[in-house]
């Protein structure tokens, strides 16, 4: 099972996806913005990090990397795709998945282990979750605020692609307590806290992300 | 070469956690007056030639793509004065 | 470009770098249009220089003629100047810093592949690794700008430690501010500690751990030490030296622009107009995201062998860089200044030179390899343009548009700074200071007063939660983070296969270097061995960052000569070696210096760091021990500090040998899975100590105070060499075993309790404190004080 992740300069947070994927058994395959291939991958995950700096707005240029017009397409075609943190702004940045993220309302970047609530398991990387399952991973960011306009919340809440929630205080200010969303489909998921940072006992705050992983290998093994 | 200055603006009804910081230090420094705050981002493009109606379309596609989103920001052309 | 005017430059400039040329000097400088070469100074030999505006001492200046033959271009004159300057020279220090290498053991050599003198120190550490870490200091920068200052110092050792060869792998950092109530701090404190994770958490590594302390001693003067760990394996080590007659000099990275360059505008000879040269900024600002880059970029360039010396671009920049690494090899180094990109095409050669720009590094590259190496630059979008080459003719030869600007003997700019034997003495008042003990403060002696003291001491600034800081450092990119602040130290995974680990500890409690800065230093580096020791690593090597005064005050001298001499017999009497750091002088709030503030990091190695010891109590019906002895030393105490503002008398006892028996059974009971927790006992004492222990997983703790002592002594002293630990009952036998094979005196205090609700920390027969009551005054002050 091969799961892509993708390097932009200034990615941070791939070496840890990569990890993750191979702790959960599948095959890690690096990808470079600069190619136009994804390498025949079975899934792909955008890691996070400041790519190119964030220094327009987060994933703003990353989305204009030649690897993502591959990766827009085979998204729009059933590919799973996860985004963790710059990898949710750059799929919002690619209109991949609706709204965007900005400034935390604290101004300050926060770095913690968060409470969130798996609000939907039908999706590739959810699939080995419960639906209401509350969990613990990794939020660090200085930009996590999700905002949409106020049809795009009510119909990502109609249709069930809030994937995970905040519990607890708001950390960032997100609107409707919003950690993550999919796509319609279930395949693309944008997530603002780290799984892959929650997936070894020992360096990560625990083993509750691990599932985002082992979900898409066997959603992967059985499509 | 002429200038063209684009102008992003966080949009009205979203929270500007940045202009809502610099409107809170305001009062505290004495500035009294100020009843509300945006921050946004000015971007120069030096533009070969002269500005022809081609060209500022081309800027406002360039603003609408690139440098700002949509979804949370507006945006404003201009060509700067000599 | 818009530069900085005279304005907003602030006065306080550091003393160590060049002054600005004050009006009357102007007219000494005449307008040239031409920069001045070689040539012209050999032709006239009258030309007057402000060379006391650099900082320049007369036979300082006297000197470099007697090098040179002739008087210096203005070019070398700014080289020079920076070079021999405090910062760059260590000349105030030099005598003292030769302590660390006369009191070197083989024992403390075994381990060491490089020592001080390089960009750092390097040690092995088995399986084929070795680590390199460095601390240094970036205190007058963050004190003008703090977010950029904070940040570029971050920036700066980085690059050190990459050019070891080594791949970053973590940052720590030790902070002091002033007073937490007064304005400045509030203007520094934050953008400071944003600067820190706005460039780390961009660059992508973890922050693991450091310190956060206010005093007013720091109000006018902030220290920020930034130290940062690299891994690399054996064959990797790469050195900053120039070799090889033919050999390209690349420069690669960001352009060159007019950060820091400050005074050196003195020398500014094409952008003069009627108002003479513009000033440029003193302030550097970072680029994280180039230097992610550079990183990269870099560790690829090593691993294809492309590169066969090195050398960031720090302070001095170009200057410095190019001094350095000719003077380390064999030859000599010829350099076409115009070549070098420019982010501002208006600098002249000399600021071009002395440019303090970020994010830039100069390899030594074979001409072979130079198609490749400018490849794989490309690839990372990373500038590098060849500059010059190494030649066999023993100079150091600078060119401007083909004339000769610079021609010196690269040794002399690099190594012979003149050094200075500075008066020191003893002061005065350094007697009835130590006379002042703290015997005479009324103590607390009831157990609601005890109870009240342990509540206001774990509110105080210097020992209330951190997280308001630290949960602005990424601690968990690069996944190899096992513990993190608020543990005693940070410790990384190195090797996955093996589970081999570093920790790295910080430390100096400054009052008691104040109180005696030879026992002083020896307790800092004690306290930081101890917190490497607690988390079951055992401590290897030492880094020092060595914040004093003006070493022109005797006084100031005194104590860093003290201090210098304690930490190096410190080392030899524990067996580990300092292999590099810095010297921060010139640290004053008005006319007052900082307290004396020796920062000291201690690294040490786990073999398999799955066997790491945290330091907060994991479950309920645990033994806790008190490991070491506790005396009445409560002078320099924060109990002191806080209740009494009151600082005088002795610090604690020190001995070495007593810590390096504690380490021993530290590390063999982590080793052996004997202990559940440890935690060192410092700053507040016990009481403290039991505060962070329950509260960081929320585990209650009953214990009783040990009947011959008096409560408040066994509670508040901050007697070294101590720890507390938490075991399975099972285990307590063997820990027994261990300490008496060791030496170290153990007593049981009790053992832990539940959590959840009504989890609390309870004092036999003194009182109790539920957790939440603890938490609820522990966790506001930095929030409270910041977020407002």
């Amino acid at each position: 099972m091969r799961v892509g992740v993708v390097t932009f300069p200034g990615s941070l947070d791939d070496v840890d996806a990569c990890r993750a994927i191979r702790l959960a058994g599948g095959d890690d395959v690096p990808l470079w913005h600069g190619d136009e291939s994804l390498r025949d991958v079975d899934a792909v995950v955008l890691p996070g990090g400041f790519s190119y700096g964030d220094y327009l707005r987060c994933g703003a240029i990353a989305r204009f990397a030649p690897v993502m017009n591959a990766v827009v397409a085979a998204a729009q075609s059933g590919l799973p795709v996860l985004g963790i943190c710059n990898g949710f702004q750059i799929l919002c940045e690619s209109l991949l998945l609706p709204g965007a993220l900005i400034r935390n309302d604290s101004r300050r970047f926060v770095c913690r282990d968060q409470r969130v609530r798996i609000e939907r398991a039908s999706t590739a990387w959810t699939a080995q979750y419960t639906a209401g399952e509350e969990v613990t991973l990794v939020l660090k960011n200085g930009e996590g605020g999700y905002v949409a306009n106020s049809s795009t919340l009510e119909e990502l809440e109609r249709e069930g692609q809030v994937v995970a929630r905040y519990l607890g205080p708001n950390p960032n200010g997100s609107m409707h307590e919003i950690a993550g969303i999919c796509n319609g489909r279930g395949n693309v998921v944008g997530l603002m806290p780290h799984p892959e940072h929650a997936a070894d006992d020992l360096c990560g705050a625990g083993t509750d992300g691990f599932r985002f992983f082992t979900s898409v290998l066997h959603a992967a093994l059985s499509a | 070469m002429t200038r063209v200055v684009v102008d992003v603006m966080p949009k009205r009804d979203l929270l500007d956690p940045q202009g809502k910081a610099v409107l809170g230090a305001l009062p505290r420094l004495g500035f009294e007056c100020v009843r509300d705050v945006r921050q946004g981002k000015r971007f120069e493009l030096e533009v070969d030639g002269d500005v022809t109606e081609d060209r500022l379309a081309e800027v406002r596609r360039a603003a609408e793509t690139l440098l700002s989103k949509p979804v949370i920001e507006d945006y404003t052309v201009r060509v700067e004065p000599e | 470009m818009e530069r900085l005017t005279d304005r907003r430059i602030p006065r306080e400039l550091p003393p160590q770098s060049i002054a600005f040329r004050s009006d009357d000097a102007a007219d000494a400088v005449t307008t040239r249009l031409r920069p001045d070469t070689v040539d012209e100074a050999a032709r006239t030999p009258d030309f007057p220089q402000p060379w006391a505006d650099l900082g320049l001492k007369p036979d300082e200046y006297a000197q470099l003629g007697e090098v040179l033959g002739r008087r210096p271009t203005a070019a070398e004159l700014a080289m020079y100047s920076v070079m021999w300057s405090e910062h760059c020279s260590y000349k105030s220090s030099k005598v003292d810093l030769r302590r660390f290498a006369e009191t070197m053991t083989d024992t403390m050599r075994k381990s060491l592949l490089v020592g001080i003198g390089e960009n750092a120190g390097v040690v092995d550490v088995g399986h084929g690794y070795a680590v390199t870490f460095k601390i240094e200091s970036h205190n007058h920068p963050t004190y003008v700008e703090p977010y950029q200052g904070a940040a570029t110092g971050i920036g700066g050792i980085v690059r050190d430690i990459l050019s070891m060869g080594a791949r970053p792998v973590a940052v720590l950092d030790a902070l002091r501010f002033g007073p937490l109530d007064a304005a400045d701090t509030h203007r520094v404190a934050p953008a400071a500690v944003a600067g820190i994770g706005g460039y780390g958490n961009c660059l992508g590594l973890p922050n693991i751990g450091g310190e956060v302390v206010f005093d007013s001693s720091y109000a006018g003067n902030p220290l920020v030490n930034a130290l940062c760990v690299g891994v690399l394996r054996h064959e990797q080590l790469h050195l900053a030296q120039a070799s090889g007659d033919g050999n390209r000099v690349i420069l690669y990275g960001a352009r060159t622009g007019g950060d820091g360059i400050g005074g050196v505008s003195v020398l500014a000879s094409e952008t003069f107009d009627e108002r003479g040269p513009t000033k440029r900024p003193s302030v550097q600002v970072g680029d994280p995201f180039m230097e992610k880059l550079l990183i990269e970029c870099t560790l690829q360039l090593f691993a294809e062998g492309l590169v066969s010396g090195i050398q960031d671009l720090g302070g001095a920049g170009l200057s410095c860089a190019t001094a350095e690494l000719a003077s380390a090899g064999d030859g000599g180094m010829h350099i076409d200044l115009e070549l070098v990109p420019l982010r501002d095409p208006t600098l002249s050669p000399e600021e071009i030179l002395m440019s303090e720009s970020q994010e830039r590094m100069m390899a030594i590259v074979e001409p072979q390899n130079v198609e490749r190496f400018l490849n794989i630059c490309q690839r990372w979008d990373v500038d590098a343009t060849v500059i010059g080459e190494v030649t066999d003719r023993g100079r150091l030869v600078v060119d401007w548009h083909g004339e000769t600007i610079v021609d010196v003997p690269p040794h002399s700019v690099a190594d012979e700074a003149p050094i200075c034997q500075r008066p020191f003495a003893r002061p005065t008042e350094q007697s009835s200071l130590q006379a002042d003990s703290a015997d005479r403060l009324p103590r607390p002696g009831t157990g609601s007063e005890l109870r009240a003291t342990l509540l206001r001491l774990a509110a105080s600034p210097n020992l209330c939660d951190k997280s308001w800081v630290t949960d602005q450092y990424d601690r968990y990119v690069r996944g190899n983070t096992v513990l993190a602040q608020p543990e005693d130290a940070g410790l990384i995974r190195v090797d996955e296969q093996s589970g081999l680990g570093v920790a790295v500890a910080t430390d100096c409690n400054a009052r008691f270097v104040r109180l005696d800065p030879y026992a002083g230093a020896q307790l800092a580096l004690a306290e930081a061995y101890r917190n490497v020791a607690t988390t079951g690593a055992r401590p290897i090597a030492v880094t020092d960052c060595l914040n004093f005064g003006s070493p022109e005050n005797p006084a100031v001298m005194w104590q860093f000569a003290e201090a210098v001499r304690g930490l190096a017999e410190g080392c030899r009497e524990l067996g580990i070696p300092v292999t590099g750091g810095n010297v921060s002088f010139y640290n004053s709030t008005g006319n007052s210096a900082i307290l004396p503030t020796p920062v000291i990091g201690v690294l040490g190695v786990i073999d398999d760091v799955r066997r790491r010891t945290p330091l907060g109590f994991a479950a309920a019906q645990r033994a806790i021990y008190l490991l070491g002895q506790t005396l009445d030393e409560l002078s320099g105490s924060e109990w002191a500090s806080v209740v009494h503002g009151h600082l005088g008398g002795l610090p604690p006892r020190t001995d070495l040998d007593a810590e390096r028996r504690l380490a021993e059974v530290l590390v063999g009971g982590g080793r052996e899975g004997l202990l559940e927790s440890a935690h060192d006992l410092s700053d507040g004492g016990l009481g403290q100590a039991l505060v962070e222990a329950c509260l960081r997983c929320d585990v209650g703790a009953r214990i009783d105070l040990p009947a011959a002592q008096d409560a408040f002594v066994a509670l508040f002293s901050e007697s070294a060499a101590r720890a507390i630990v938490s075991l399975r009952p099972e285990n307590e036998e063997r820990l027994a075993a261990l300490c008496q094979d060791s030496g170290v005196p153990f007593t049981k205090l009790g053992e832990t309790a539940g959590r959840g609700a009504s989890a609390a920390l309870e004092v036999g027969g003194q009182f109790a404190t539920p957790l939440a009551e603890l938490r609820a005054v522990w966790s506001p002050t930095l929030p409270a004080a910041f977020d407002t």
